[in-house]
């Protein structure tokens, strides 16, 4: 590791804020689980070869009923629910960093453009994203899968996409207006620099900060948004193993007293989005210090 | 009426709703019946100028799928819809300054840490989960509240509500309180952040010592200050509520404009669909002129030429 890192003030604050630490050992272990879910998974729930009908609607394995090796139990088609949750996040982290990736870069070039350049450009741009945000993310979502008639983890991704831009497309205008009017950036110009090399080397690096914070944020917001997709039945298809198709299965169930089903994935689900909150919350309190630490 | 041509552009290529409409094993020639009868076999623009005509009558179209007003059919689930959702806000306003007040007094006690806490488990909490497990705690194993439908509902014009029995109010209490989760805890943070800040300033110093009553700095010096942001993003997020009471009715069965949406869009039912998301732009808009006006109302600085 180089030395600059180890004495910086980020890596420092890092290791003495116990939520950021609590936070981001959940999200790696997550991370580390979905990665490694074929190895670890006593069944790969979506195998038929694996899966049988036999043990299903099993309990977990502390209570009456409960079989080796289902330790979570099993739902109404005798899959494991502990390998289920297992690709179930693998689900979960690909929809949400797949999501970051494309809506980021996306949201960030348009944001640039729109800041650096303004005029007509902007208010399309603009007047565009202030549509899209007073829908909400999740209702726009919601329609546009409503739209495609295919089902596949890429099409939820793209239309979570076309949703979710807009927020790193306003984030980064706001962040380029303010950047825009420095003095090193009229410096740059003054020497006569490329529109190009400003846009890249001068106001991107300035004004991206923001937007990790927006990332972190939107990493909890997509994930939750894909569970709840796949809940109402519009999100990934049924061969693929969702938290949130899990919990609607399972909710079938409850009014038996099978609470498993639910329990467990939801327990998942929330301690993955809260763990990735939390690391949020301490991100946005260390890059922006006019934000009291409360908040 | 942007949103009006972009809805209308991608419903009309999104899949042909002659197959809908006519059934998979219609012959050739019943389909061309079909598309007659629904206009679908004129050119686009002429579609869609009658499209926009009719909409500003409040004409729609007929559903695809049951072959009557797609607004009849919204605007018959609109008074349940309507009043799940002001139901969540008001539960989510009062409850969420409220407690977002109690916990920046003493923001170490630790009942407030606790509280705390809460809200960020509660805001990691996907809305269908809340609902979920509501249901198990309340439905399933304390038996004391109804887990799905609407109860009895009065019929006053052509507004049935659910407020007037006790049947409806007791099943109101749970999508109610799950639908106003998730903005409650967002609020509570936003209050508590901005009451901490507000009660170091001077003036809150002066009202204490002129000797005015804790309930008087508190909610007249202190609160109206905060208020700002927060009715702000109880403004923003009405897109989110409408987003969610979707959610909410699917899980409990409510008979709202949501399960509508949600049927229609499995049955690619699109007239309703379109007249769905009209609707809830006009909400939206509405809502947030409103919300504009309600600023004025706390900071009087603010004045609209």
């Amino acid at each position: 590791m180089n030395k600059r890192l180890i004495q910086s003030k980020l890596l420092y604050d890092y290791l003495r804020d116990p939520s950021a630490l609590v936070g981001s050992v959940i999200l790696v272990v997550s991370i580390l689980a979905a990665l490694f879910a074929p190895l670890i998974a006593p069944q790969n729930p979506y195998d038929l070869k694996e899966v049988s009908l036999e043990p299903f609607l099993k309990p977990p394995i502390w209570m009456e009923g409960g079989e080796h090796p289902f330790i979570l139990g099993t739902d109404d088609q005798g899959r494991d629910i502990l390998s289920t949750i297992l690709y179930g996040c693998r689900t979960s982290l690909i929809v949400g960093f797949g999501v970051l990736l494309i809506a980021c870069s996306t949201g960030v070039s348009t944001g640039l453009l729109a800041g650096y350049y303004g005029g007509k450009l902007d208010v399309v741009i603009m007047r565009l994203a202030d549509t899209f945000f007073s829908f909400s993310t999740t209702l726009m979502a919601m329609l546009m899968l409503g739209l495609f008639k295919q089902r596949s983890i890429l099409v939820v991704i793209i239309a979570i996409c076309i949703a979710d831009w807009v927020k790193y497309a306003r984030t980064m205008r706001g962040s380029v207006l303010e950047v825009k009017e420095e003095a090193y950036i009229m410096a740059a110009k003054a020497t006569g620099a490329q529109d190009l090399r400003l846009l890249l080397r001068h106001v991107l690096p300035n004004a991206i900060p923001p937007i990790f914070v927006v990332m972190a944020v939107d990493l909890a917001v997509v994930i939750m948004l894909e569970a709840t997709l796949s809940f109402l039945g519009v999100g990934v298809p049924l061969t693929e193993p969702s938290l949130g198709m899990m919990i609607s299965i399972g909710k079938d169930y409850v009014y038996a007293g099978m609470w498993w089903m639910v329990l467990f994935p939801g327990v998942a689900l929330v301690l993955l989005v809260a763990g990735i909150n939390l690391f949020a919350d301490w991100l946005r309190e260390e890059l922006n210090p006019k934000i009291e630490k409360e908040r | 009426m942007a949103v009006s041509f972009i809805c209308f552009i991608i419903f009309r290529f999104s899949g042909d709703p002659v197959i809908t409409l006519a059934g998979r094993y219609a012959t050739s020639q019943e389909r061309e019946m079909v598309r007659k009868a629904f206009g679908l076999d004129k050119p686009f623009y002429v579609q869609y100028v009658r499209f926009i005509a009719n909409a500003a009558q409040g004409n729609f179209g007929k559903s695809y799928v049951s072959r009557v007003s797609a607004f009849g059919l919204i605007m018959e689930r609109f008074p349940a819809t309507a009043e799940l959702a002001t139901s969540a806000v008001f539960i989510a306003f009062t409850t969420g300054v409220g407690l977002g007040v109690l916990v920046s007094l003493k923001p170490y006690a630790l009942r407030n840490r606790f509280i705390m806490a809460g809200s960020l488990v509660n805001i990691s909490m996907p809305t269908f989960l809340t609902g979920i497990l509501l249901i198990m705690v309340f439905a399933v194993y304390l038996k004391v509240l109804p887990p799905f439908g609407r109860g009895e509902t009065v019929t006053i014009g052509f507004w049935r509500t659910g407020f007037l029995t006790v049947s409806g109010i007791t099943h109101l209490i749970l999508p109610a309180f799950t639908l106003g989760m998730y903005q409650l805890a967002v609020l509570l943070r936003l209050t508590r952040a901005g009451m901490r800040e507000v009660l170091t300033e001077e003036y809150i110093k002066t009202a204490w010592a002129k000797g005015l009553s804790p309930m008087r700095v508190i909610f007249k010096h202190a609160l109206r200050n905060v208020l700002i942001p927060v009715v702000t993003m109880t403004g923003l997020q009405f897109g989110e509520l409408i987003a969610f009471s979707i959610v909410t009715e699917t899980i409990f069965q409510w008979p709202g404009m949501g399960n509508l949406l949600l049927t229609s869009i499995y049955e690619s039912d699109q007239p309703v669909i379109v007249t769905y998301i009209m609707l809830a732009a006009l909400i939206i808009l509405s809502l947030n002129i409103i919300v504009d006006i309600l600023y004025a109302y706390l900071n009087p600085k603010i004045r609209y030429e």
